[in-house]
């Protein structure tokens, strides 16, 4: 066996090798190894949690790479979101990036929600850590679906299926 | 600061202060290279001795030198199991482990099968137990080697040690244990368990890091792999790092020492925590691993509908250390193989928790994650869109894309382990 240490090389454990022991500080005040401040910060107190009755628009995403998953319902009245929920079964970075779409999102027109792109995502979080970055991907899309929901409803379509892989 | 519970014992544990106490004088005073003639080597020499005699009198090893210090449990498992593949050629090259073993012994295996040699690999049932059945099937006329972890590190399931000890002695097979976890907590006894070659941490134990033994039956068939000035027999050639040793040799003598109560202890503090967290009121709680045949400090839970990483962090938080097996916590971001290997779904493995306990755990502490584990588990589920009758979407089972998996070639991914 050759081993040949190079520091741009990405070492990874293999598949499930081993069981991640804890990873922060004990304090919330400052971020930890992981996550910056203001990811830990939404991840902890998020905003727009929850589910919404009769939502005008809903984007389900499940994520392949991590087997997680996100539910966003949106309210739309005259073209702009007025009101917006999410669900999301994920790591902290996939909850701190729902938190933060749904902030981005709502009060804008579904045109400039729509491209909301997950970089921008986080970005507004001050950056994730690179194994986190498809993380965002989960709250961009459903984004993306719960506005093509809307629309499609709107068009009186039958109702497309929201769920989808991204 | 809030008060801080470390229930991560699995991971390492603290060094006793009485083991501190005794490795001090060997770094300032008595400094000596154990291979040197003098006093200062004599020193070294004779406490290395005591050391060995202390840590064999743990497993009930005979009064023969049959054990072989080392850097760690790792370094153990490649030197046995390595060492016996190499060592034994000319009988075979045919090698029996399982699907839950450790990175150490898992992956020194899959770099013994790209080198020519065959590996069974035996499947565990839903507590994370082999099937004795399968074990005998799978013993070949050029089987040299089983090597069988005693306990799981991560759900904590204690192997039928004795009866795969008597099976491999009966079939005339050299029979290794990665003891790692078991080691201290559970009684163990080379000769009544068939064991040539056993694999042991101090870190694991309350003592240092960085040292470790393997146990080596005499007259074991063992090909070195480090070369050098033949120390440990030529085993394990490295100047000796004393003051490990000694650390190593103290904290045995308080695991053998403690052991008849502080095993029943730990099993109290133990069932008190499951029956505390099953007993919540909280939906959808279960134990993994063995109901009964695990390890006295091992409680391993999985909550439905949440995600480990998030349950780890708002843990830590509260000041209270554990673990996880969750995908989303590990670099791969695969769940945990020995998860996956006892039936667990993706979604289900998500959300485990690994609460290891040590000596210095108190019930006050235990108490205290009793109180403080079902908000936050409410906390995650509330933010969950899935739940009890609301069905898992998405990416469901494991076969989903592996594209990320892209990672360099397994042997290399011992550099990266836990
Ligand atoms: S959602 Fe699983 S890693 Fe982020």
């Amino acid at each position: 066996m050759t081993i040949i240490m190079n520091w741009t090389m990405k070492i990874t454990t293999s598949p499930g090798n081993s069981i991640i022991s804890g990873i922060g500080f004990g304090s919330f005040d400052r971020g930890n190894r992981v996550y910056n401040k203001k990811v830990m910060e939404l991840f902890t107190n998020p905003k727009n949690v929850g589910e919404m009755e009769n939502p005008d628009g809903v984007g389900r995403v499940g994520n392949p790479k991590c087997g997680d998953m996100m539910e966003l319902y949106i309210r739309v009245k005259d073209g702009i979101i007025t009101e917006i929920k999410f669900k999301t079964f994920g790591c902290a970075a996939a909850i701190a990036t729902s938190s933060m779409v749904t902030e981005m999102a709502k009060g804008k027109n579904l045109e400039e929600a729509g491209c909301i792109t997950k970089q921008q995502v986080a970005d507004e979080l001050e950056g994730l850590p690179p194994l986190k970055m498809h993380c965002s991907n989960l709250a961009a899309d459903a984004l993306k679906l719960a506005i093509e929901d809307y629309r499609s409803k709107q068009a009186g379509e039958p109702q497309a299926d929201t769920s989808e892989e991204v | 600061m809030e008060k801080r519970v470390y229930l991560d014992h699995g991971a390492t544990t603290m060094v006793d202060p009485l083991v501190v106490e005794e490795m001090l004088p060997f770094f300032t005073q008595r400094y000596g290279n154990p291979s040197s003639l003098h006093e200062f080597g004599t020193e070294a020499k004779n406490a290395l001795d005591k050391a060995r005699e202390r840590v064999m009198r743990l497993i009930n090893a005979g009064l023969e030198k049959e054990l072989v210090f080392t850097s760690g449990g790792t370094e153990a498992d490649n030197i046995a199991i390595q060492g016996a593949a190499f060592g034994n050629m000319s009988k075979g090259k045919h090698i029996i482990t399982s699907v839950i073993e450790h990175p150490a012994v898992k992956n020194t295996c899959k770099h013994l099968e790209k080198n020519g040699f065959e590996v069974t690999w035996l499947p565990v049932d839903q507590h994370g137990l082999i099937d004795m059945y399968e074990l005998a099937e799978a013993i070949r006329e050029d089987t040299t080697l089983i090597s069988l972890m005693f306990a799981n590190n991560e759900i904590g399931t204690v192997q039928d040690i004795f009866a795969i000890g008597a099976l491999a002695r009966e079939r005339g097979v050299l029979f290794h244990t990665d003891a790692v976890q078991a080691v201290g907590k559970v009684e163990i006894d080379v000769n009544k368990l068939n064991i040539d070659l056993l694999s042991l941490s101090a870190h694991k134990m309350h003592g240092p890091k960085g040292i470790g033994a393997l146990y080596v039956r005499k007259d074991t068939k063992l090909k070195p792999i480090i070369f050098g000035g033949g120390h440990e027999w030529g085993l394990r050639s490295s100047t000796e790092n004393v003051p490990g040793i000694v650390g190593l040799g103290k904290a045995a003598d308080l695991c053998r020492m403690e052991m008849p109560e502080e095993t029943p202890r730990l099993v109290g503090l133990r069932d008190r925590l499951i029956r505390g967290v099953l007993g919540s009121g909280m939906d959808e709680v279960y134990l993994n691993g063995h109901p009964e045949k695990r390890l006295p400090n091992n409680a391993h839970f999985r909550f439905s509908y949440i995600e480990g990483e998030g349950l780890l962090l708002l843990l830590d938080a509260k000041g209270i250390a554990a673990s996880t097996g969750s995908a989303c916590s590990s670099t791969s971001l695969e769940p945990s193989a020995v998860l996956t290997a006892i039936g667990l779904r993706h979604d289900l493995a998500h959300g485990s928790l690994r609460c290891t306990l040590g000596r210095f755990t108190t019930q006050d502490e235990i108490d205290h994650v009793i109180k403080e584990l079902p908000p936050i588990v409410q906390k995650l589920r509330d933010m969950s869109p899935v739940g009890k009758g609301r069905e898992w979407f998405g990416a469901d089972d494991d076969e989903n894309d592996h594209d990320h998996h892209h990672e360099l070639d397994d042997e290399d991914n011992n550099l990266a382990r836990e």
